[in-house]
């Protein structure tokens, strides 16, 4: 046996529900085996069991379960404890609640050397020095002892993977390691990991975006329904897909694909239509009022006090516009002040100078009283539908009080199941309660409460975020059928420049508060004009061109 | 790569001293003090120009106390009653301020030497019984969350019937049977450990039940974390698990929650110390409101009003150590 892992058959059970239905894996020391499916096949699971983390309740068999050298199929706890952090290092999603948010990260770096070593604490703290080097942390003396919420997003994500590093196992697995991140700090990451087989540690990445893992991983293994669908190199599984499930997972990828192309085919049958529809009645909404926006934003800034320091300028001088029926893509990373824009726009903060003028008319002059009547010109999706919503409401109730905001008064829900069935849900919905709902529905029912006051704007702030990239493809695909349908405007805000692209006509690029880039889509993706742009750009994971 | 000595690496951080992050808040909590217990005096005040008739009746015992008239006289005198109100408001807030809370007729002393000599048996029991209140708690919630679901709602029952029971009820069920029925401890309160472990746990076990709730919910909460999953895949063992990282969240809700405690453990001690005939704070205040003994009423408040806040600055600053993050 020459690999670092060895894995044969394995399924893990909860209760009488297999959710890992016969598993192989192997691994090679040096290697990176990208585990990729969407939520749900069972990739996650997988991955923990190569940890002996699946909990409890599961059961969990194989017919070889080798991992360096050790056959772990019958293993204890307490070998089990001997293997992880020693063996096996494991890198989770958000490190802001994956590390310990009221211990200092080389505490919990140090952890690792303190259950498997007898170093002493100066050692330890020595080493936890230098692993923090090893994954390029900035001033590892300082950061050594502040807790996890005092960094930053790569900071943490650093930290993380060196508390995985500590003790320089011969495994890593990584799952969804850069999912809350944004795109540059991800390309780092994914450069770090990508540096640490370099030295012949193994890699197990899991993933739902092929793109991210195209970049970094030697061999695919396409999961689905608990089963590994397709296996094979990088080149192989993105150039000639043969699984269906894997030819999903590359049609669902929105980067690089042309606007008004579906993301998820409607076909039952599973053959992708990656033709553009016929644009003709977009081309005619162009061409009939091109000069009067239904959103302007003029000259707005707005800056928030901060004690003993300089005020956060969160938004600087930023003016744009929206046209009827089009989309303008707000792109930057957080912080970069989209959401302060977003929140001015809806006029539920007030600018420190300029002005907001919808359809036309004033708007974030207006009094409150006076601007509730036009409010229904304007709605709003955010990145975490469920939070949106009154817990306790079902969803009918939630339509139907955005229904009644909107002056309709709707006796029999027919028009909350218009809504419903405007965003592809069955009207059994209607009764049930958001938490009980998945992802892409939730985020479908906050899009119906939108569209329930007959918008000409439709504000997205990170609409997609949260979801998985299958679910993200559906949702992409409704906004665009629902675009053409009713010819919203769309404000479309993400730190995602794939899906930026994919939806919009024009685009606007955000840094530290200002507008740095504005342009027709195409134009600025096909030459950038501002550095910033230009670093998005090589950040943002894409498929080989052989994939398509 | 250059090496640089161990010493080179201590953290230099900007790790704020636990003086600088909690200087300002306990500043803020010792202002917060200092008004709250203006207010209970401007409060006391007017109350006692509320009971009906002459104040100087009422401090000396209210109606049908039939004080004499020279008596009667010296209270006009030391409280100023002929004064205007304004003065005699000032006049009070100035005797409150010395600890000066005048003499009481019913005892004939002085109040203030005599709460004094009366704080430290109540507050070594509210001590005592909050010490083995968490020590419950932390144990309860420890082993019930241990067992899966039997062994939770287990503890979950234990803890409501324990947080349920009446303290005068608990008391006399304690006396029934380690006292009279096994004698192992004396029906009173006898000077000693020995007098104190009856009155600690009456007080101790109901308040065990409200602290072990709310730990035990937060120990689950904590346990679930994804940073325990991440601490799992360290090697890092059950034990560990607990010590190292869940019982610390877990306390943090305990802790605050103490601050309220202590108010219902000097609140317990009326009953307590009047059930075990143990002298104290509590009992004195029962006996003087008897009797009508204003002077002595109003030092009690007083007294119990400052513990209270100091109580509460304290368990706001270990909260702070605690969760740092809380600070912000």
């Amino acid at each position: 046996m020459s690999g670092l892992i060895s894995v044969r058959d394995l399924r893990v059970s909860f209760g009488d529900r297999e959710v890992v239905r016969g598993v192989d894996i192997a691994v090679a020391p040096g290697e990176t085996l990208a585990l990729v499916g969407e939520s749900g096949s069972g990739k996650s699971v997988t991955a923990r069991a190569l940890l002996g983390l699946t909990g409890p309740g599961a059961a969990v068999t194989a017919s070889q379960l080798d991992i360096d050298g050790r056959d772990l199929r019958a293993a204890s706890e307490r070998e089990w404890r001997g293997v992880r952090g020693s063996r096996v290092g494991l890198v989770s999603q958000d490190a802001l609640v994956s590390l310990d948010p009221l211990r200092p990260i080389g505490r919990e770096i140090a952890d690792t050397l303190r259950i498997h070593t007898r170093l002493s604490p100066s050692a330890r703290t020595e080493r936890v020095l230098e692993v923090l080097r090893e994954v390029g942390m900035p001033d590892p003396e300082v950061r050594i002892a502040q807790r996890a919420g005092e960094l930053s997003g790569g900071q943490r994500q650093r930290a993380l993977i060196a508390s995985a590093l500590a003790l320089r196992p011969p495994l890593l697995v990584a799952d969804e390691p850069t999912t809350a991140l944004d795109v540059t700090v991800q390309a780092r990451i994914l450069d770090l990991l990508g540096s640490v087989t370099a030295n012949g540690t193994g890699l197990v990445l899991i993933s739902h975006d092929l793109a991210v893992v195209a970049r970094v991983a030697d061999r695919i293994a396409v999961m689905s329904d608990g089963r590994i669908v397709e296996t094979g190199t990088v080149d192989e599984v993105l150039g000639a897909a043969r699984a269906q499930q894997t030819r999903r997972l590359i049609a669902a990828i929105p980067s690089g694909r042309p606007r008004g192309s579906r993301l998820r085919p409607v076909d039952a049958a599973g053959v992708i239509e990656t033709r553009p529809r016929p644009t003709a009645e977009r081309t005619v909404r162009e061409e009939t009022d091109p000069t009067s926006p239904i959103l302007d934003v003029r000259g707005v800034s707005k800056a928030y006090p901060r004690r003993g320091t300089e005020p956060l300028v969160a938004v600087d001088d930023v003016s744009l516009s929206i046209r009827p029926g089009e989309t303008l893509g707000l792109v930057g990373e957080s912080g970069s002040g989209k959401s302060t824009l977003a929140r001015i726009a809806l006029a539920l903060t007030a600018p420190d100078r300029g002005e907001v003028v919808v359809d036309g008319e004033s708007w974030s002059t207006l009094r409150e009283s006076k601007r509730r009547a036009r409010r229904h010109l304007m709605g709003a999706i955010y990145q975490d539908a469920l939070s949106s919503f009154d817990p306790r409401l079902t969803t009918g109730q939630i339509l139907a009080d955005a229904l009644l905001v909107a002056g309709v008064r709707d006796g029999g829900g027919r028009r909350a199941r218009e809504l419903l069935d405007s965003v592809g849900l069955p009207s059994a919905v209607l009764a049930r309660r958001p938490a009980r709902l998945s992802g892409g529905q939730r985020q479908r029912v906050s899009i119906a409460r939108a569209l329930a006051t007959s918008p000409r704007l439709l504000l997205c702030d990170e609409p997609v975020s949260a979801l998985d990239v299958g679910v993200q493809a559906t949702v992409l695909d409704l906004l665009d059928d629902l675009q053409r349908e009713h010819g919203l405007a769309l404000l479309f805000i993400s730190h995602d420049l794939g899906v930026v692209r994919h939806m919009s006509d024009r685009i606007a690029v955000m840094h530290a508060g200002r507008l740095v880039e504005t342009g027709d889509a195409e134009a600025v993706f096909a030459a950038p004009q501002h550095p910033y742009t230009q670093l998005l750009l090589e950040a943002t994971p894409t498929l080989p061109q052989s994939g398509r | 790569m250059t090496s640089p000595s161990a010493s080179d690496l201590r953290p230099t951080a900007p790790r704020a001293g636990a003086v600088g992050r909690l200087g300002r808040p306990l500043l803020i909590g010792v202002g917060g003090g200092v008004f709250v217990l203006w207010a209970v005096a401007t409060l006391t005040f007017v109350l006692v120009r509320l009971i009906p008739g002459d104040p100087a009746q009422a401090v000396l015992g209210g109606p049908g106390s039939q004080a004499s008239a020279e008596a009667l006289a010296a209270a006009r005198a030391e409280y100023g009653l002929d004064q205007p109100i304004l003065v005699q408001y000032l006049m009070q807030l100035g005797r409150i301020a010395t600890l000066d809370f005048g003499t009481s007729y019913s005892l004939r002393t002085e109040v203030a030497p005599l709460l004094l000599s009366q704080l430290g048996g109540t507050l070594l029991l509210a001590v005592l019984a909050l010490a083995l209140a968490w020590v419950v708690a932390l144990a309860l919630a420890l082993a019930s969350t241990r067992g899966g679901r039997v062994g939770a709602s287990l503890g979950s029952a234990l803890e409501v019937v324990a947080a349920g029971l009446p303290q005068f009820w608990l008391a006399t069920v304690l006396i029934l049977v380690f006292s009279l029925g096994l004698g192992w401890f004396p029906p009173i309160s006898v000077p000693g450990p020995i007098g104190l472990v009856l009155p600690v746990v009456t007080l101790a076990l109901p308040l065990a039940g409200f602290l072990g709730q709310t730990i035990r919910e937060s120990l689950l909460d904590a346990l679930e974390a994804p940073f325990v999953l991440s601490a799992r895949a360290r090697g890092e063992g059950e034990r560990g698990i607990r010590l190292r990282h869940a019982i610390r969240h877990a306390a943090v809700p305990g802790v605050a929650l103490s601050g309220w405690a202590f108010g219902y453990l000097i609140s317990g001690a009326v009953v307590v110390e009047t059930i075990f005939a143990r002298p104290g704070l509590g009992r004195t205040l029962l006996n003087a409101v008897t009797v009508r003994d204003v002077p002595v009423v109003i030092g009690v408040v007083m007294i119990t009003a400052l513990a209270y806040i100091v109580v509460t600055v304290v368990s706001d600053a270990a909260t702070r150590l605690l969760d740092p993050r809380s600070a912000a």
